[in-house]
């Protein structure tokens, strides 16, 4: 099976602050680390597992520039066979619409069988993997949670509310957005990512991909930030800051009081 | 603008989403002079139950009747919904599991913008639509700009918009079932598997010791399982501990695992996205233990405390038995 998943390189914020510049049109960069989006790593793993189960091949595609370069490599020393870049300078400032027009352009060179997206990145939104599977007029899946392989289909569960799951057949080729915990995505050292260090990396432009530059970019996105805030959603927290040891005495006093320690 | 405003509202057997009414709050605030209307789908029985119910809140009720939609398949939805819409359409869902699987390919097949999991609608200016969103976890909101000169397709985060306080409605429901045709699909629903019960129900635990990715490898587990001890706690957790395998998830909080209502949430190493806060009710006590100063979960917990849970906790069960035993 040919399995094409489709990755970002996301500011990496499970143990990183996130500091606003003043302006507040932007993340302060100077000590932000990336990282592979989280969910990507789980559908790359997938496609792997797929890969060793029934044969075939894995490549992952981002759209970006040089400095997105790192988590293909980070990838491909998972096993992924193939890097791709897509990237130009006519696709900054694409909204998701145009990130999905880019990368149908891109599927579009190929036979994917499978189209694998994380669940959503960095901006929530969840949006990229619906949108190109309505572009190719593919079957979509979201917040898919188990893939088995049949002839001609897939039978797959999505996770749906209270943990339970929807289970579905999808016929290829189809698209579906991957949900973290699906599998447990294999370990990569630095030695793994030196071994892949000088494999080639594939990158297309626009007009390599045949894209009218006014569909995507700036110009065409019909969504924009126009900035950011840090949000105040509750009355907020009484914080307190004392020393550690007063803190576990207040705790303790506080869950004694709400009737916890009866 | 006279751009029509529709809402898909969710039903289970009959029964209307609590997002009925919090999509008719998002659509009084994009257009208070709106006279939106709610479609809904399904079969039978089930699905005029669910249209009278909704005349409650919407002037009008477009219900789509095809047993092929009994269960939702969001494939087929989108095609019905592709049918049935006028251009340039507003159109509001809910952003969980099915509006998540339908909204984006809608806006492709509608050629309209999309916006995904709105907090807030912060004004109208023309076609350009202002938007609260969410990034990084929650920990940084945006302002977006969205053009809405084709229409939109807008998913709504549960429980962001308070129900409006409205006038009865009497809604008048308008069959539109013949105009969708058949329906088909590469996906075909099969079943809907129910999560398993697991050793230990966290619902029913009036103390639950939370633990989120702060709690780093799942030899650290002891310590959150020594402290519910003493409490006479639960140990549950957040998603990122059930994605590394480290807890089962029947231990998970959470909108894609269990809903709680203890009285108190000691909230360790979780940084408090909303699918993990949707699954507390009942206002419990919340007090969050994060390394992270800018965790979300400091926003809705009652008492926060910035340090590290794998020192912080330690001492809190050692404080936790030295009362216990000269209570004993």
């Amino acid at each position: 099976m040919e399995i094409l998943v489709c990755v970002k390189r996301v500011l990496d914020t499970s143990e990183n602050e996130i500091e606003l510049n003043r302006e507040g049109t932007g993340i302060e960069l100077d000590e932000a680390v990336y990282s592979i989006n989280e969910p990507d790593n789980y559908a790359v793993e997938e496609a792997l597992q797929i890969v060793a189960r029934v044969g075939g091949k894995v490549t992952v595609v981002t759209v970006g520039g040089e400095d997105d370069e790192e988590v293909l490599r980070r990838e491909m020393a998972m096993g992924a066979q193939q890097g791709v870049l897509l990237s130009d300078a006519a696709f900054n400032g694409s909204d998701a619409k145009g990130v999905a027009t880019i990368l149908k352009s891109f599927v579009q060179k190929g036979a994917y069988h499978l189209i694998l997206t994380g669940v959503q990145a960095d901006d929530g939104g969840a949006q990229v993997g619906g949108m190109l599977a309505a572009m190719l007029d593919y079957p979509f899946a979201s917040l898919v949670n188990s893939i088995e392989v049949l002839p001609g289909k897939l039978k797959i569960s999505r996770e749906i509310e209270g943990g339970n799951r929807e289970i579905n057949e999808i016929e290829l080729p189809c698209v579906l957005s991957i949900q973290t915990g699906i599998n447990e995505p294999r370990y990569v050292g630095m030695r793994g990512i030196r071994a892949v260090a000088s494999v080639p990396i594939s990158t297309y432009g626009a007009s390599e991909l045949q894209i009218d530059p006014g569909t995507v970019g700036k110009l065409a996105a019909k969504v924009k930030r126009l900035d950011y805030f840090v949000p105040t959603l509750g009355k907020g927290a009484e914080m307190l800051d004392g020393g550690r040891e007063d803190n576990v005495e207040r705790v303790t006093e506080l869950i004694a009081a709400k009737g916890g320690l009866r | 603008m006279t751009a029509r405003i529709f809402a898909y509202v969710m039903h289970k057997a009959g029964v209307v989403d609590d997002s009925a009414a919090e999509l008719l709050a998002a659509i009084k605030q994009i257009d208070a002079a709106a006279a939106p209307t709610a479609i809904v789908s399904g079969s039978g029985a089930e699905l005029d139950s669910a249209c009278s119910s909704l005349c409650a809140f919407y002037p009008e009720i477009w219900k789509i009747s095809n047993a092929a939609l009994s269960y939702p398949n969001a494939e087929l939805i989108r095609k019905a919904l592709v049918k049935l819409l006028p251009p340039g359409a507003i159109l509001l869902l809910a952003h969980e599991h099915f509006g998540i699987d339908l909204a984006p390919g809608l806006s492709i097949r509608l050629n309209t913008a999309f916006v995904p999991d709105a907090l807030a609608i912060a004004g109208r200016v023309g076609v350009l639509l202002n938007v609260v969103r969410q990034e990084f976890g929650g920990q940084i909101s945006a302002n977006v700009e969205c053009d809405i000169s084709s229409g939109v397709v807008l998913t709504v985060r549960p429980g962001a918009f308070k129900p409006p306080v409205i006038a009865p409605a009497n809604g008048n429901v308008v069959d539109k079932s013949g105009e969708v045709g058949a329906l088909t699909s590469g996906r075909r629903y099969v079943e809907t598997v129910m999560a398993e019960s697991g050793e230990v129900d966290i619902t029913k635990h009036s103390i639950l010791v939370s633990v989120g990715r702060g709690i780093q490898e799942k030899d650290n587990l002891s310590i959150a399982q020594d402290l519910a001890e003493a409490l006479g706690a639960a140990v549950s957790c957040s998603r990122p501990v059930v994605d590394a395998k480290w807890l089962e998830k029947s231990r998970q909080v959470g909108s894609s695992g269990k809903t709680v209502k203890p009285k108190v949430y000691l909230a360790c190493g979780i940084s408090g996205a909303f699918q993990h806060l949707a699954g507390l009710k009942g206002s419990p006590f919340i007090i969050a233990i994060n390394k992270n100063p800018k965790a979300p979960i400091f926003q809705v917990a009652d008492i926060g405390i910035v340090d590290d849970i794998l020192e912080f906790l330690p001492e809190l069960t050692s404080k936790v038995r030295e009362l216990r035993s000269k209570a004993a």
